[in-house]
């Protein structure tokens, strides 16, 4: 659980749990095997479609709680079953309790419910004096550590075999041999004499279906079938978003749920329960059957039209088995009791503001949860909008408020960046052309990057002597430089300008424009967001242009999915930002597939250059542009070596850098090795900020290889005209 | 080749795959003489796999010797087939039992069952178990076989959804979905069969043209 008071706190735990080796290498090895084991899983299957149909059918299902919960209620009472309410975490908690004392309960066996975790049912009934035994294995090893949950499925993957034999040797009174395969057979053993001697059985719900009144429950071990058969009573807790009309809404997320949690097509067990079953010892043969359903926040969120979405959530996991962070840090800092993104989310509703406010900056939007996601949940976006929401709540911090006012105003932010320059010209390195002392404002922690100084001219300054003629043209194009390129990075533009010469497009470089507000978004200044948006909005009228090209990604997938909802509220702005977004277009898809840049446009060069390439996560994800800049290198003549993990993001993200320099540094780290084992002596990638994040690493570590933007890369090879 | 063979081919290949061991049998006698076979080689009522071997708690330990002879458990069969059963089961001096599962959670050596549908597409088996010594003959049995009538196989879950909708409408009801054996990767992610459950699943797909 997630104590820390502030976020030097929350950030000195986060480096405590980076030190745990067994847990780094845990997590790598699961990281790796899990993507694969997922591919092989969906092979045969459109996930797309049926990613969309889940979460279609879970929005009907949201708004429509009552009816369903109603439905469910006169079904369920009609088959024996004793259906509950409960407002809040404490009331189930209570009315649990209450059926305990009623029922003469001593021993209560549980299978594992990330709900009883929410509401800490167990502390309370273990206050009132009942033993609580967790059948689970993984549930069991850490209720016996006295520990939460690290991960939804895998709650133990954060122990190895040596700390659970210890555990063992402890709880039977005898020395336990460090063999897995045994070890599982002494926990087999005994819980199934708690299976025996208890009164009561707790399970969870993954599903209530109305149509039905019954639930269903999936798991591997098959637990919850034996504590939902021994016991005389057996009480469900399932949240109010459990609720499904229908077996068919069912039987759907069965096919997407364990394939996105574990790569399975199915679990071991899928158990149904409709109605108060046969039960030996209960009253009249029959089961004590309660179902509690929780509401805890879920009726207001479910009114919320932006966050109901978050209702969708199945319970898989997948966001943080793709997660960057949670692989680093893991699950006890990657959240509070429910982890990974969509943990940073349920924790501010569920949990409250004062445990969600460090999470939620923990994360660092490279968008790999929403692509794995059951439901299709747009997390990052929901995360980055809690982390604003509880600025709005609390005030907002100084250096934030100081970014949306500077970025608000162009002018202001652009004269900055000029000052600055004359600012730094004493701490320039005349060698490496690299700040020779990074600026006050990081911290010693961000030593392992090498920052590159402003340019001397930037790119706006460069254009009026740029500006290609071309007559007759093709296409009337806007480039948008963002700011990095424009004022660090011109000559990438530059390059960008010569690869597009003799196609037939008209360049215009608006100079309203300014940056894309992506970092305002980042630090939770929604204001300054909108702000910065109409202004570049206004800067390039979508009218006098058949295209918006960008070459960085961030910028590229801000301004074309984030633009018409952040303006959508604006009357003047609305509609002008939606023809806005419709004509942005990434670098590469533009080279290829407008321009069709292809091999002739290249001198032939016999000299192949064994190349490796960092997807960036704002194009492969943000726009799902992943072939274009692949068969630019292949068609420019270069050697493209494939590096493992391209698409995991370079640890950059923007202004989580700063605030979490040592996540960075791990991540980066770990690309830069992967691209040292391909043996490239070049880099590419296609986004100005991955280029700095990247660049300043190799610089500091000694890298041989060059990092390039794409732009470059190719403008080189590029035959002259 | 049919829509059938089709979806038998992609049964035995998805259950196989979660190592279920799949047969084919040409009668309930056979699947009978099956069972008494595999019990006969399994190990003599050691509840090896189980785990009695280990070091455990008195608890624990106290279980373990509470099981005496070999126990197959046959919960849901007609009395002409039970009688079939336990006269194959007495010449090998096995305890043949169809009810009272609940006076031996010691464990019992095989639960054999006769399921209501196949699911194809991930080698799945509905048992209806709304009888509590059918859940438990599954449940606490170390070795699961399971009788699948060839006719009753499904190629998805969305081709059984309405014959399983009409369980969970008729009264109380309690319907499993199983495929291959109980199993578990909570400790750094090893898989291991048989945590709560069977440690083997071995389904006998019958001919009942």
């Amino acid at each position: 659980m997630q104590h820390a008071k502030n976020l030097e706190e929350y950030r000195s735990q986060c480096r405590q749990a980076m030190d745990d080796e067994f847990l780094r290498k845990a997590m790598d090895a699961f990281a790796v095997a899990y993507r694969t084991n997922r591919a092989n899983a969906f092979a045969d299957m459109n996930e797309r479609e049926l990613i969309a149909e889940i979460a279609d059918a879970k929005d009907a299902a949201v708004a429509n709680l009552d009816g369903l919960f109603a439905e469910f209620k006169a079904k369920a009472e009609k088959n024996g079953v004793h259906v509950h309410l409960a407002r809040t975490a404490a009331e189930a908690n209570e009315i649990i309790a209450r059926i305990a004392r009623e029922g003469g309960v001593k021993k209560i066996v549980k299978s594992k419910s990330m709900t009883a975790e929410e509401t800490l049912l167990n502390h309370h009934l273990e206050a009132d004096g009942y033993e609580v035994v967790e059948t689970d294995l993984g549930e069991w090893i850490i209720q016996l550590r006295h520990e939460g949950p690290s991960h939804m499925v895998m709650p133990a993957i954060h122990l190895s075999r040596y700390q659970v034999a210890d555990l063992f040797s402890e709880v039977t009174g005898q020395k336990q041999e460090v063999d897995i395969e045994k070890l599982v057979k002494v926990a087999r053993r005994e819980l199934r004499t708690h299976y025996a001697t208890a009164d009561m059985g707790i399970s969870g719900a993954n599903f209530a279906v109305a149509e039905t009144g019954g639930i269903g429950l999936i798991t591997n071990e098959g637990n919850a079938r034996l504590v939902t058969t021994l016991p005389r009573i057996h009480v469900a807790l399932a949240g109010l978003d459990k609720l499904t009309p229908t077996l068919h809404d069912a039987l759907r997320i069965i096919k997407a749920l364990p394939r996105n949690a574990t790569g399975q097509a199915i679990t071991s067990y899928v158990t149904w329960i409709t109605g108060a079953n046969e039960c030996a010892p209960g009253p009249e043969g029959r089961k004590e059957h309660h179902i509690v359903f929780l509401d805890n926040g879920r009726s207001a969120l479910a009114k919320d039209s932006d966050f109901r979405q978050v209702l969708r959530c199945v319970r898989c996991g997948a966001c943080a088995n793709v997660c960057p962070v949670y692989r680093l840090v893991g699950g006890h800092k990657m959240g509070h009791i429910y982890i990974g993104a969509i943990g940073l989310l349920l924790t501010y509703f569920f949990h409250g503001r004062e445990k969600a406010k460090n999470l939620v900056q923990n994360c660092i939007n490279c968008g790999a949860c929403k692509q794995v996601c059951a439901a299709g949940i747009d997390l990052p976006r929901l995360i980055k909008e809690v982390h604003a929401r509880i600025q709005d709540e609390e005030g907002h911090p100084l250096p934030s408020k100081l970014l949306g006012t500077v970025l608000s105003n162009r002018k202001l932010f652009h004269s900055l960046l000029r000052t600055a320059k004359w600012g730094q010209k004493p701490v320039v390195d005349g060698k490496t052309g690299y700040l020779r002392h990074l600026p006050l404002i990081f911290s010693k922690e961000h030593d392992f990057r090498a920052l590159p100084p402003i340019a001397d001219t930037p790119f706006r300054d460069r254009w009026e002597k740029l500006r290609p003629v071309v007559e007759h043209p093709k296409y009337r194009v806007a480039l948008f430089s963002g700011c990095v390129q424009d004022f660090v990075y011109p000559e990438q533009l530059e390059a960008a300008v010569k690869v597009f010469a003799g196609h037939g497009a008209a360049l215009e470089f608006p100079m309203g424009q300014s940056c894309c507000g992506l970092p305002v978004v980042m630090m939770g200044q929604t204001e300054a967001a909108r702000a910065v948006a109409a202004q570049n909005v206004t800067a390039i009228d979508p009218g006098s242009c058949d295209y918006i090209v960008t070459m960085c990604a961030s910028c590229a997938s801000h301004l074309k999915h984030a633009y018409p909802r952040i303006l959508e509220g604006d009357p003047r702005m609305a509609d002008k930002a939606r023809r806005f977004a419709d004509k942005v277009v990434d670098f590469s898809t533009f080279a290829r597939d407008v321009l069709g840049v292809d091999e002739g446009d290249f001198a032939s060069v016999s000299a192949q250059t064994r190349t490796a390439y960092h997807a960036p996560c704002h194009l492969c994800r943000g726009l799902g542009v992943t072939k274009a800049p692949r068969e630019l290198l292949a068609k420019a003549g270069l050697d493209y070596v494939v590096a493992d993990e391209e698409d995991v993001c370079c640890g950059f993200g923007g202004t989580f850098s700063m605030k979490f320099p040592e996540e960075s540094k791990a991540l980066l780290d770990k690309k830069l090795d992967n691209v040292k084992k391909t043996g490239a002596t070049q880099l590419v990638t296609d986004c100005p900020g991955c280029v700095m994040q990247l660049r300043g690493g190799a610089q500091r570590r000694g890298d041989t290889f060059v990092v390039r933007h794409i732009a470059e890369i190719l403008a080189e090879r590029v035959k002259p005209r | 080749m049919t829509a059938k063979t089709n979806a038998l081919e992609t049964f035995v290949k998805k259950a196989t795959a979660v190592s279920a061991k799949v047969f084919e049998v040409a009668s309930l006698k056979e699947a009978f003489e099956y069972a008494v076979d595999v019990c006969d080689k399994k190990q003599a009522c050691q509840l090896l796999a189980s785990g009695c071997e280990l070091p455990l708690s008195g608890q624990g330990q106290a279980l373990c010797d509470e099981k005496q002879t070999k126990v197959i458990a046959a919960p849901a069969l007609n009395k002409k087939d039970f009688a079939a059963f336990a006269k194959l089961c007495e010449g090998r001096g096995f305890e043949l039992i169809d009810g009272g599962l609940r006076s031996r959670l010691a464990g019992i050596d095989i639960g054999f069952t006769v399921c209501e549908l196949g699911i194809a597409e991930t080698g799945t088996l509905v048992l209806d178990s709304a009888r509590e010594d059918v859940r438990l003959a599954t449940m606490v049995s170390e070795i699961h076989v399971a009788v699948l009538p060839k006719s009753r196989l499904r190629a998805t879950s969305y081709e059984a959804e309405a014959e399983v909708l009409k369980f969970m409408q008729n009264g109380p009801n309690y319907l499993a979905f199983i495929t291959g054996a109980s199993r578990t990767a909570d400790i750094e992610r090893v898989l291991a069969l048989g945590v709560h459950g069977p440690l083997e699943l071995h389904i006998l797909l019958l001919e009942d043209k």
